[in-house]
């Protein structure tokens, strides 16, 4: 049992933070929010030079071989600049299902790209009835001699409307909701047959609805095995909830400090509102909620990158707590803030909606409970 | 960074654990698997029985005697400790006046007591709240008049825990009253029980039993050999003690014991009722009460570490306490939730060594569990209440 970080764990923590506080600063952030594409292609590019892009692969596949403790350092200090260019969907989860089960001429064709910063990927994991479980998928895909041909509809897809490859789960056997029978495909974003419809999500970031009509695809669309595809995906999934729950932490943190701060600075009744203890019992109380969530995020990290029988729990546990003590720092900070804290102008209003999208990903706090009731 | 154990980790867990196993005073273990309340020297038996392993000063440097282990060894004695359902230690002397004296008291002093805390061949109590003075300590008026080379001692000193076993007794006092802040003329005094002039009242608290006491002290010479540190700086030193009290209180490993069993409690049916597992809500709190306690356990391993690399346990560990003891009292309710109509019969004579199971009103241990929640409402009290917790927090931590 060991709780520091190596040299490298720490180099990579300290550059990234770096990056954000000499380069990405609240305003370029919303900028870039704002733009067509939703993110910064400059900033990815620079992603990609850095090193970032490569940080879950493995060396054979030109990556850093870096795993849960590498990922966690980085999404924290993500969440601190609020980043919105798509780490997440292209590297973590897209990336993570190539990592996993691509062959060696689909890694070449798809993932060096991602690594290089040249592609952007999305996986198109959720269908409109599916909620959180990941075995309810309709979507199809039917042999058609050498061809498959899918059909079927998936929502809020992250980076879906950018995305130059996506990776579509259909089903190829069994019922709506088997857990046999999820095929992964790899699909182009402008394959004929593809429609998407884009849109910015609460959060900042962009997602799209997309429908797939007799998209045609080859053998080599295949990703892994035939009808084989779920345990990939819940493979993935854990990772990017952790991720998610990284970049939360890193966000509860920043609205805690900034939410002490400004109580400091704003004056009522003569004295800064940081003198009255209902407010100061409540900034304990958010910040309790960080350090407790940051203590499941490393038990969570370590138990997932040394592979103990506590892995999965850990996740769902760890989810949990990001829904609700996130969802508490969250409304506190922006109730502390006054009505500062709902401007659009404000930065804490943006933490704020993050935190609430990333509360509804890979299973809500409520849905992770279950999982820990059993 | 990782969470498994090493194989040394685990061979000094594996040894631990063969202690608690193998090696316990006769009757202690059938006391705690029946739930009777373990008595002066039942306590003083198990804790000897440490001290002659050299496992009692688990929290102390080697210098002084202890065992100097790594924050991990701790984590894990205190862990496979509460596995085994051993009793408690006794915190006053071990946890608390020790950390004092060797750390500002004289050689002489060390020499003195410190040997007699490790061999628990001296009970301690505490002597900080006042009847006037309780979140409010720096108020505190017992006070100590120095006369030759002795101090004169008056005053009364409250909700003193397991006081009634006591052979010393450390206190607060105020030694000088012309001060710009409350909290200078406040001195650290160590005190015979048997000095002539202290009296013993028992105070019952709300489960029924006789655990707390008020001390009187009425004209007390206490030889000025002790005191601790400098006159006047007590407040500084009680601080320290506190902080080191706080670290203690959180209690993790106990908790989890405690939700271990109670999740295979709620596996079985009793009196032929459906499993409580069966219920959706009852597992959804137990489970969220898990998560909470899981990352408590590693927000205080992260604190201990902290502390390992040099640094004092500070005013973070204010938050170990409050957290530890909803968590303690969060668990406690589940208890009572789980017995049901159970939880209503107050038959605080059954828990004697064989009572006969056919004479038992409710299962095991069942009827115990309000008197459990009702005293622990104390947890969030004592130590500084958990709102006190957070104004220090609020002030040195966050710097409001």
């Amino acid at each position: 049992m060991d709780f520091s970080f190596n040299e490298v764990q720490t180099m990579l923590s300290d550059s990234v933070e770096k990056f954000i506080a000499n380069e990405y600063d609240f305003e370029s952030r919303q900028k870039y929010s704002a733009s067509a594409l939703g993110y910064s292609a400059e900033v990815w590019m620079k992603f990609a030079e850095l090193g970032w892009t490569a940080i879950p692969f493995s060396e054979d596949d030109d990556g850093f071989d870096g795993g849960p403790i590498e990922s966690m350092v980085m999404m924290q200090q993500f969440g601190r600049g609020l980043v919105v260019e798509p780490y997440l969907a292209n590297v973590v989860m897209a990336g993570g299902i190539l990592r996993r089960v691509a062959s060696k001429a689909q890694k070449m064709k798809w993932l060096h790209p991602i690594i290089a910063g040249e592609l952007q990927a999305a996986l198109a994991l959720v269908e409109p009835q599916s909620r959180y479980e990941l075995a309810d998928v309709m979507t199809t895909a039917e042999a058609d001699g050498d061809n498959w041909l899918i059909n079927g509809q998936k929502g809020v897809v992250f980076n879906g409307g950018n995305a130059g490859l996506l990776i579509v789960p259909a089903r190829t056997s069994g019922d709506r909701t088997s857990m046999d029978g999820i095929t992964l495909f790899a699909v182009g974003g402008m394959a004929d047959g593809v429609s998407r419809h884009r849109y910015p999500t609460v959060d900042g970031h962009q997602a799209a609805e997309i429908h797939l009509r007799n998209v045609s695809v080859g053998n080599d669309a295949v990703l892994g095995n035939v009808d084989d595809g779920l345990s990939t995906l819940e493979a993935v999934i854990g990772e990017a909830t952790l991720a998610v729950c990284a970049e939360a932490v890193g966000i509860m943190r920043t609205m805690t400090d900034k939410t002490v701060e400004y109580s400091k600075n704003r004056v009522q009744f003569g004295v800064p509102i940081g003198s009255f203890q209902a407010l100061q019992h409540r900034m304990v109380d958010m910040l309790t909620a960080c350090e407790q969530s940051y203590s499941l995020l490393l038990w969570a990290s370590m138990a997932n990158a040394d592979g103990t029988d506590e892995a999965r729990r850990s996740i769902s546990a760890l989810k949990y707590h990001i829904g609700t003590a996130g969802q508490k720092v969250g409304q506190e900070a922006v109730q502390l803030h006054g009505g500062m804290g709902v401007s659009w102008d404000v930065d804490i209003a943006h933490y704020f909606k993050r935190l609430t999208a990333i509360g509804q990903m890979f299973g809500n706090a409520d849905w992770h409970l279950d999982q820990l009731a059993d | 960074m990782h969470v498994t154990f090493s194989d040394k980790e685990l061979a000094f867990r594996d040894e631990v654990r063969a202690f608690f196993r193998d090696e316990m005073p006769e009757g202690i273990a059938k006391k705690q698997r029946q739930g009777v309340p373990l008595d002066r020297d039942d306590y003083i038996r198990f804790q000897k029985a440490l001290y002659e392993k050299g496992w009692f000063g688990y929290n102390w440097p080697v210098e002084y005697g202890g065992t100097g282990w790594s924050v991990v060894q701790k984590f894990i004695f205190l862990t496979e400790m509460a596995q085994a359902d051993a009793p408690v230690i006794i915190p006053f002397g071990l946890g608390m006046v020790g950390p004092v004296i060797y750390t500002f008291g004289t050689e002489e002093q060390k020499q003195r007591f410190l040997p007699d805390i490790l061999a628990s061949n001296v009970w301690w109590c505490q002597g900080y709240s006042e009847p006037g003075s309780g979140s409010d300590l720096a108020s505190l008026k017992t006070r100590a008049d120095r006369a030759g080379d002795y101090y004169i001692v008056n005053g009364t000193k409250t909700w003193t825990t397991l006081g009634q076993h006591a052979d010393w007794i450390f206190c607060l006092v105020r030694t000088s009253t012309e001060v710009a802040r409350r909290q200078e003329g406040i001195s650290f005094l160590l005190i015979d029980m048997k000095t002539p002039g202290i009296s013993v009242t028992p105070i019952i608290t709300i489960e029924g039993d006789h655990e707390i006491n008020e001390i009187h002290f009425e004209d007390v010479k206490v030889p000025v050999e002790n005191l601790v540190g400098e006159e006047g700086k007590g407040w500084t030193y009680g601080k320290v003690l506190l902080e080191h009290e706080r670290t203690g209180t959180a209690g993790v490993a106990r908790t989890k014991y405690r939700l271990q069993k109670l999740r295979e409690q709620a596996g079985r049916a009793i009196r032929g009722a459906t499993p409580l597992s069966n219920d959706r809500n009852f597992m959804r709190k137990l489970a969220a009460t898990e998560v909470e306690l899981k990352a408590l356990e590693f927000t205080e391993l992260r604190t201990l570490a902290a502390v390992a690399s040099g640094k004092a346990p500070g005013p973070e560990s204010s938050i170990l306490k409050f957290k530890g003891t909803e968590l303690q009292q969060a668990t406690d309710e589940l208890y009572v939730e789980a017995a049901g109509y159970y939880a209503l019969p107050y038959v605080p004579d059954q828990y004697v060594l064989d009572f006969p199971d056919a004479d038992r009103v409710g299962e095991g241990a069942e009827t115990k569990s309000s008197l459990r929640y009702f005293n622990f409402r104390k947890a969030s009290i004592y130590g500084g209440s958990n709102e006190i917790q957070k104004n220090i927090v609020a002030k040195h931590v966050l710097g409001l």
